[in-house]
């Protein structure tokens, strides 16, 4: 037997590690559809308990949609289950191409490649389109995916810090002499739920003739005022080279990714991507239920208006009642409690109260800035959003944090 | 002329603290103290080889040499007109 005991002490003894730090990771069973009433079966082995979902990405309420379930029971029954190979071999269906034409029209882009997810186009774009005469210049906040992306790719790679235009001209500075320079951000970044300039960056991009790769994950679908993403918000649409987007959030949330950009760049991908090479594309019934979602968003705005009008009522109502919030506009409100037993604990009560939101703490976000992160969703109606605010004020009243500073939480609670 | 350490100092207080309020010595370990990650080293190595002209071996690039100002400052000494 090759799993000696040995082994499995090693393990063992590694998950106790993860258990001790307290960042050992649970799941929970959710009994229904994705929606913002959901039945959660937490412990595992526990009755049923309905609550409101308030950390899921289902930013447009798409996720279980009537329209979008029968689109795919359509795409079922005439494209089938399952294509059985890579996209080149024979794992094409038109469906396919529509829907890459379809994103294309969507982002205001001049080609669009699909990937199995938003996480393999990360990991597949930049091997594909640079070599080690390049440089990587990203912000220190990109999603890890593209941490990832950028490991498996033998170009340099440089980090600018978190939305600073001044380091990032430095750092354009200090690579002038590299091949081809790319500069990498998140359109939106999930974690603080900010914007990032770029405008500006589509300036200094041009000025020391750079590529801009956006990751617009927590943006595509809602941001900007047809939805299009942070490109159209910031007035930058047809400037970004490369965009890389995820169909598993706002946009049906089921799964799959894509490249989205310069037509050369796209080709480079579907010449030389491996995960693109290397394995399946997008179910068909996944293909025909994102088709729908982009009829549907590009038919009117009434979804994304509806979760601006939200958003905006939420932030509102949690600052009135006295809680520290990251600044932004966008549906991810994260509410800080900056140390992380307490974040822990306030969404533990949370829960109890019937709302389900999770607790962030280091190393998924900086030590001494833990907090509940809250997702908005056009799933969500005014009813939800009150019911969500008084547990809110309850528990905050519980751990008597309501009104108060960062400094005074952190005096009462430490980091 | 500037000092080399004094030039390092600034470039890795300007580069890596994101707090102003923190202090930085010669002596203040970045690598094992965490305030470099090994990731980004090869922004330090390589503004090291843009300013003072010079090439280091990835060999000779190790988290120990790469661990304070002082030690950064005997690593270029050591490449420093060699080339
Ligand atoms: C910014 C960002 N990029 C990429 C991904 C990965 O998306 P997918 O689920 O399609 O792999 C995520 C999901 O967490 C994300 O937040």
């Amino acid at each position: 037997m090759a799993y000696s005991n040995k082994i499995r002490e090693t393990y063992l003894e590694q998950l106790k590690g993860i258990q001790d730090a307290g960042i050992f990771k649970q799941e929970r069973f959710i009994h229904s559809s994705q929606a913002a009433d959901i039945e959660v079966e937490f412990p595992t082995g526990s009755s049923l308990k309905k609550v409101i979902n308030m950390c899921a990405n289902n930013y447009l309420g798409l996720s279980s949609h009537p329209d979008v379930v029968k689109a795919a029971h359509e795409g079922l029954d005439s494209r089938g289950y399952g294509m059985s190979s890579v996209r080149f071999i024979c794992g094409t269906q038109d469906i396919h191409r529509e829907l890459e034409n379809k994103v294309t029209e969507f982002l205001g882009t001049e080609d669009t490649i699909l990937f199995p997810s938003c996480m393999d186009a990360n990991a597949g774009v930049f091997e594909a389109i640079l070599t080690d005469e390049d440089v990587m210049i990203s912000d220190r906040l990109v999603h890890a995916s593209i941490i990832d992306g950028m490991r498996l790719c033998g170009a340099l790679h440089d980090t600018f810090k978190h939305s600073n235009m001044d380091h990032l001209e430095k750092k354009l500075q200090l690579h002038a002499d590299k091949r081809l320079k790319v500069v990498i951000t998140d359109g939106v970044f999930s974690m603080d739920g900010d914007t990032a300039k770029l405008d500006e960056m589509v300036d200094l991009c041009e000025k020391y003739d750079a590529m801009l790769f956006v990751d617009d994950s927590h943006s595509s679908g809602f941001i900007g005022t047809t939805g299009r993403g942070t490109h159209e918000k910031c007035g930058v649409m047809g400037k970004i080279d490369i965009i890389t987007t995820t169909f598993g959030k706002a946009l049906g949330g089921a799964s799959g990714g894509c490249v989205s950009g310069r037509k050369e760049i796209v080709e480079m991908c579907r010449q030389k991507a491996r995960p693109y090479l290397f394995s399946n594309t997008i179910a068909p019934v996944v293909v025909s239920g994102v088709l729908k979602v982009l009829d549907i968003l590009l038919a009117n705005t009434e979804r994304r208006d509806k979760l601006e009008k939200l958003t905006e009522y939420w932030r509102k109502g949690l600052t009135e009642a006295g809680f520290v919030l990251k600044d932004g506009d966008t549906p991810i409100v994260p509410v800080m409690l900056f140390n992380a037993k307490l974040a822990q604990d306030f969404s533990k009560d949370l829960y109890d109260e019937g709302i389900y939101a999770i607790g962030f703490f280091f190393p998924v976000v900086p030590n001494g800035a833990a907090r509940i992160r809250t997702q908005i969703s056009a799933g969500h109606e005014i009813h939800h959003l009150d019911k969500a605010l008084a547990a809110f004020i309850k528990v905050g009243k519980k751990y008597d944090i309501l009104g108060k500073s960062k400094q005074e939480i952190i005096a009462a609670y430490g980091l | 002329m500037e000092e080399m350490k004094d030039i390092i100092l600034e470039y890795v207080i300007e580069e890596y603290l994101e707090d102003e309020d923190e202090v930085l010595t010669y002596d203040t370990p970045l690598i094992s103290g965490g305030i470099v990650d090994s990731f980004s080293m090869v922004s330090l190595k390589r503004f090291l080889e843009l300013k003072y002209a010079i090439s280091i071996p990835d060999d000779k690039a190790s988290p120990e040499a790469f661990d304070t100002v002082n030690s950064i400052v005997d690593l270029v000494n050591e490449f420093v007109g060699k080339k």
